[in-house]
């Protein structure tokens, strides 16, 4: 690819991290180490059984990057906690220097891999906007020209005069967002920012990015864990996994791509009896063996699917009715929602496989964890456990484009009735 | 078009010094920001800047002057202390709060990057504003004393204040940002600083005239680069001072050393610093 189409030109990049509390050390044992070593005694301050002297342990978080980015796309770039955006950003903006390899930058870089990085609470928003953009590169007269621009763009003409300490977070958001989409860069590098603000106001980002992108020709790399954003936004996608890249391209397929890797792989169908239990486990009279997730390929459901799982069941003894409980985490872990089944009579002892059927359309979108269980009911009708299972199986459940999660939470409760009043 | 070119291989001499100027702007406003937000909500404001050295001098006059007796050669022992102490807290806080740019600004230089020397340069030069503050009380001492004949400075010397004024702000500057570079990886120098300056300043001919002191003691204050800057301002304000030209070479020389080094073990720490912090 020529030089001059070129905005970004990553060749060979690796970064390396230490492991563990190193460098934390305080001068003094550093020096008792060293003189331990010159006297070829052993180092005072190894852990025990750690490596020979002087080797660290490490790895790295990016582990040979290659990336032509040509002016004017607008990359997505997705991949797990831990894949290496963040880094791959950070080595970009010049956080940080790479440990092997070179970039090469064309145009001027506007950075934000926060929001209001440089914001001091104590200034006004007016303030504010000189430091953000001269922090971000620009010069005095250049804020100049486009403050009543920021000023309209982030609505919040009535308090730009205040101290942003007074400022809500959502106030906060778009003032900053506000001076970044503004500054006269080629290049803007965005870390998961939109995340927060309301819907109206992400899209207006979005749409103002891609703007940007198309008609003033900015290159635009933006990271996210938010699919919808990055379809919205992004013309080409970059997914990585331990520090390497493994897929570039079309959205689409990179989201897919990132979705069933994620997942860990095609796990729809997971043999229960291994897994650890919780360790307040009633008797053995039944034990969950096998977890299908029926008629699945991968663990990723439309919006309106039912979720349909085949449940194998060990049943030792003859026992009274049973139910399933079926708990949902979301990512965060944060406990969502709970189904109870309907009650179901084994017949006789042996393994028996039930069908579970979640309806659809009430978990809307959002990747989960599920924690899934086995009751009966003692004599005065208390739930008895019998055997359960922390976070069983992860699925992922599609949504909308137009639904997002931090804003709309993960869940679509039944349509309100609704009737006119006479 | 600006082109970047990021490598792994670093240069030894990698000075941004054209990228600072770039973002000079940006230093203004870090210079600006300290000022308002030290001074915002408090009731005094500003005045602080006068109370403080005030008290200080007046402190010293009873401490050093009255009590322990030591000689300020015939100047007047306030106007002495008010400049003296002008001067050293200058220094000192260009050491001081240089010390700790790394730590302090950790989570605004993990999340942008602008060139990091804009964070010295405008403390050196907040720095320099609060000194000149200070120095209105001493002018106005060092008038009324001229009225009355007691003070008689040497004017031919006063074009080289500005010199002097540089060149300490840049050893303050160059120590404090070798000690910020050193604490990225090891804390306890943070703890040695102030408690080390405070030390420094009666190594200094601060709070007594290098006059009382001869032999192998006055060659080692000598060894202070920030003695003989002392003395020839002393000298130029005040009129009374001991210049040595020997002196004032090396000191000159250790000031173009110590920053020199400073900023290039700045710029090599500030590459990946925020890997280690």
């Amino acid at each position: 690819m020529p030089e001059q189409e070129l905005a970004l030109r990553v060749r060979g990049v690796r970064k390396q991290y230490q492991l563990g509390v190193i460098d934390r050390y305080t001068l003094q044992a550093e020096l008792q180490s060293r003189w331990a070593r010159l006297r070829g005694r052993e180092d005072p301050n190894a852990r025990i059984g750690s490596a020979a002297p002087g080797v660290r342990r490490s790895f790295y978080a990016l582990d040979g990057i290659d990336l032509d980015v040509r002016r004017g796309e607008r990359v997505g770039i997705i991949g797990a906690n831990g894949a290496g955006k963040s880094t791959l950003l950070k080595l970009i903006c010049r956080i940080t220097a790479p440990t092997e390899g070179e970039i090469d930058i064309w145009g001027r870089v506007s950075s934000m891999l926060e929001v209001g990085t440089g914001f001091h609470r104590e200034m006004t928003g007016r303030e504010n906007i000189y430091m953000n953009g001269a922090i971000l590169g620009m010069s005095r007269a250049g804020i100049d020209a486009c403050i009543d621009d920021i000023i309209d763009f982030s609505e919040l003409r009535d308090f730009i005069d205040t101290p942003v300490k007074r400022y809500s977070s959502g106030m906060f958001v778009k003032l900053a967002f506000s001076v970044a989409a503004h500054l006269q860069s080629e290049i803007m590098i965005m870390d998961e920012v939109l995340a927060v603000g309301d819907m109206a106001f992400q899209h207006k980002c979005l749409s103002r990015m891609r703007e940007a992108a198309e008609a003033e020709g900015r290159t635009v790399l933006y990271v996210s864990h938010n699919m919808s954003t990055i379809r919205q936004l992004c013309s080409r996608c970059i997914v990585l996994d331990h520090g390497r890249v493994l897929y570039d391209g079309d959205t689409e397929h990179a989201i897919s791509t990132y979705l069933s890797r994620s997942l860990g792989g095609n796990e729809v169908d997971m043999d229960l009896a291994a897994m650890t239990r919780a360790n307040q486990r009633v008797g053995g009279d039944v034990t969950m063996t096998r977890l299908c997730l029926e008629n699945k390929i991968t663990a990723v459901y439309e919006a309106d699917e039912e979720i349909r799982l085949l449940l194998t069941l060990d049943v030792k003894r003859p026992v009274p009715p049973l139910y399933v409980r079926l708990t949902v985490r979301t990512d965060a872990d944060v406990g969502l929602a709970t189904s109870w089944s309907e009650a179901f009579e084994p017949q006789g002892v042996g393994k028996t496989t039930i069908r579970l059927s979640l309806p659809s359309g009430i978990l809307f979108m959002g990747s989960f964890y599920a924690s899934i269980g086995v009751y009966r009911r003692d004599e005065i009708g208390n739930m008895l456990l019998l055997d359960h299972i922390t976070r069983a199986f992860r699925f992922e459940i599609s949504g909308s484009p137009l639904w997002n999660t931090l804003a709309h939470g993960y869940v679509q409760l039944p349509p309100m009735s609704a009737g006119e009043i006479k | 078009m600006q082109h970047t070119h990021i490598s792994a291989k670093r240069r030894l001499f990698d000075l941004p010094l054209d990228e600072l100027w770039r973002y000079r702007n940006l230093v203004w406003l870090f210079t600006r920001r300290s000022f308002k937000v030290t001074y915002m909500q408090t009731v005094l404001g500003p005045l602080w800047l006068l109370i403080k050295p005030m008290l200080t001098s007046v402190t010293y006059v009873v401490l050093f002057g009255r009590i322990a007796g030591l000689s300020t050669d015939g100047v007047p022992q306030l106007l002495f202390y008010l400049s003296g102490s002008a001067l050293w807290s200058f220094f000192a806080s260009c050491v001081t709060d240089n010390a700790a740019t790394f730590t302090k600004n950790v989570n605004l230089f993990g999340k942008v990057y602008f060139p990091r020397l804009v964070m010295p340069v405008s403390s050196v030069l907040s720095n320099l504003i609060l000194y000149a503050i200070q120095m209105l009380l001493s002018f106005a001492f060092l008038v009324w004393y001229m009225l009355r004949g007691t003070v008689v400075p040497h004017w031919a010397v006063w074009p080289l204040l500005p010199l002097l004024l540089f060149q300490i702000g840049a050893l303050g500057m160059g120590f404090g940002v070798i000690i910020s570079s050193l604490t990225t990886k090891y804390r306890d120098l943070q703890v040695l600083v102030d408690f080390g300056v405070t030390l420094w300043m009666y190594a200094t001919p601060v709070v007594y005239p290098l006059s009382t002191v001869s032999g192998t003691l006055k060659r080692l204050l000598l060894l202070n680069p920030v003695s003989a800057p002392m003395e020839l301002y002393r000298y130029a304000l005040l009129g009374v001072g001991t210049l040595d030209p020997g002196a004032i070479a090396w000191s000159v020389f250790c000031s173009l050393a110590v920053s020199f080094l400073g900023v290039v073990v700045f710029s090599r720490v500030e590459r990946s610093f925020v890997d280690t912090v």
